[in-house]
């Protein structure tokens, strides 16, 4: 398997709180990897420093064997890391269809002048993947006027607009109702498998866990406490006294 | 109703206006001329920014004609327009690559700082900016022809609306475009434009760069119109009246800042002529529209659309 993305001993504090403690991890391509652990342990942390958002006081970020850890978000998505938020980040004054259309835009840059976003290959395409997440009467929407879990689904579909390499979701499951959670992530891993995107997600839900993930790595106080596959994992002592009993 | 009919019909209307009353050749052209600059005040509002300091770039426009005209004997009309035009994109994109890294008050009172800057430099260096008296502008010649002073108007009125149409065509596709989405999608979510990769200071970069080509142009015909320009023209209050253009006549498309310009332009003009008060009655429009037409003036004829902004 060949690397995609590696995390060197990082480091970083908040006050008095240590939310990456030499952290070492990497994720292989094709590989879909799951951080669980306690609320604060650090995990959205982990993904804040791998996108650029925070710099670690120590350490390095690899992607592809390069050292991505002083570049800022724009420049990492570029090269192929996209995000979805815990908290859904989307353009709450523009429909859902503008949302993804600029996400699709913006792989080929903006600076096309005189040519409309609303254009049909565009358009087609984000129709494409909203039906793909069950939201293509969400098309017209407001963003701002979407119940939470629709948001978080078009959060994810922006994700994907941008066609990325590996995709970094924060509890992709958060916000949405028991029923549906499998069946979006049934969509969403079959659309990853199918794209060939690898995928690092911080989870809680450990069915979702064991039934997704190939490689499960347990955080505990800015440190990885413990990793391996979740049919492993799940049956550590450890993990079962820290971590399952509370995440 | 749709736009392109609304659209022509009003300028039937302007150019009918002045057929019926002379005198309005000189207020629309002047309204034309601020519409621009508050619709690039109106673009920098569509990204979340306001600015009380444009009148700088209007000013810079002014500016450059007066000393195009006295200093380098440049007389022709389009001339003088592409150079005020391309000094103040210039002007724009020099001083729009500080202020775009602040946001909210500050971005504002920068604006302000930087305009009132302008404003001590023309009113102090007598020797090139003429001081507090200004400069002269001449009329310029169109094509090589001389107009007397009364045709070089009339010229200017229907050059004026040509500029409103080059300017809303270009505008509105601007506005259509990805980088007119980004911009209005900056003022909801800078996280997520970066995380698509989207630089958000480039965004308002060109979005600054051109409401100062914009204001420039505005710049430029006022000159060129009223026949001097003034220090005055930079000064913060002038600023604040862009501001007021453009949220009275409406941010959500092309026409409210012009609409705002030719509405505020003839209130003071009818106005002052029965009362030194004539600001009273501007400040009563403003508070009528602030609390019955949401959308600005042009919300009268302009159906309201998703994602509009108000």
């Amino acid at each position: 398997m060949t690397v995609l993305l590696e995390a060197k001993n990082l480091h970083i504090t908040f006050g008095a709180v240590k939310a990456a403690n030499g952290v070492d991890l990497h994720i292989d391509e094709g590989e879909f990897l799951a951080i669980i652990g306690p609320n604060g342990s650090g995990k959205t942390t982990f993904l804040n420093l791998c996108t650029g958002y925070i710099r670690p006081s120590e350490g390095e970020v690899y992607l592809d064997g390069k050292p991505i850890t002083r570049l800022p978000p724009r420049t990492i998505a570029r090269k192929g890391i996209a995000r979805a938020f815990q908290i859904p980040q989307l353009f709450l004054d523009q429909t859902v269809l503008t949302n993804l259309m600029l996400a699709i835009a913006s792989r080929e840059g903006l600076w096309q002048v005189g040519k409309a976003l609303g254009r049909p290959a565009y358009r087609d395409e984000a129709m494409a993947l909203l039906a793909m997440f069950n939201l293509a009467d969400c098309a017209p929407t407001l963003a701002s006027t979407l119940p939470e879990g629709r948001r978080k689904l078009v959060d994810i579909a922006i994700a994907l607009a941008l066609k990325p390499r590996l995709v970094l979701l924060d509890e992709p499951t958060s916000g949405v109702s028991a029923l549906e959670r499998f069946a979006l992530m049934e969509t969403l891993m079959g659309a990853l498998r199918q794209a060939k995107v690898s995928a690092l997600f911080v989870e809680h839900d450990m069915d979702v866990v064991e039934r997704y993930a190939d490689r499960v790595v347990v955080w505990e106080a800015g440190r990885v406490m413990a990793e391996g596959k979740p049919e492993a994992v799940f049956k550590d002592a450890r993990v079962i006294e820290n971590v399952i009993g509370v995440a | 109703m749709p736009l392109l009919p609304l659209a022509t019909g009003a300028i039937i209307a302007l150019v009918a206006a002045t057929f019926a009353f002379p005198w309005l050749e000189f207020v629309l052209t002047l309204a034309i001329a601020k519409g621009l600059a508050a619709l690039g005040v109106a673009i920098l509002l569509r990204g979340g920014l306001i600015s009380i300091g444009h009148a700088m770039f209007f000013a810079i426009g002014a500016y450059a004609t007066a000393f195009a005209m006295r200093d380098f004997g440049i007389t022709d009309v389009f001339a003088l327009i592409l150079i005020s035009a391309i000094i103040s994109l210039v002007a724009g994109l020099l001083i729009g690559a500080f202020v775009v890294r602040y946001r909210a008050i500050f971005f504002a009172m920068l604006n302000l700082a930087i305009s009132m800057v302008l404003f001590s430099l023309l009113s102090k260096f007598y020797g090139v900016t003429g001081g507090t008296d200004g400069l002269r502008v001449g009329t310029p010649t169109v094509l090589g022809m001389v107009l007397e002073a009364k045709g070089f108007a009339t010229f200017l009125f229907y050059a004026a609306i040509a500029a409103m149409v080059l300017a809303g065509l270009a505008v509105n596709a601007y506005f259509k475009s990805p980088l007119g989405e980004a911009l209005s999608a900056v003022h909801t979510n800078e996280i997520r434009l970066e995380y698509l990769g989207i630089p958000v200071r480039g965004v308002l970069l060109v979005a600054y760069g051109l409401s100062a080509l914009l204001a420039g142009i505005g710049g430029t015909f006022a000159a060129m119109t009223i026949g001097h320009v003034l220090p005055d023209m930079a000064y913060w209050t002038d600023s604040g009246h862009l501001v007021l253009v453009a949220v009275l006549g409406g941010i959500s498309g092309i026409g409210g800042p012009f609409v705002g310009a030719a509405f505020l332009e003839l209130v003071h003009t009818l106005a002052a002529g029965v009362t030194d008060a004539w600001n009273m009655i501007v400040g009563a429009a403003l508070l009528g529209v602030i609390f019955f037409l949401p959308k600005g003036l042009i919300g009268f004829i302009r159906p309201t659309k998703k994602g509009d902004l108000a």
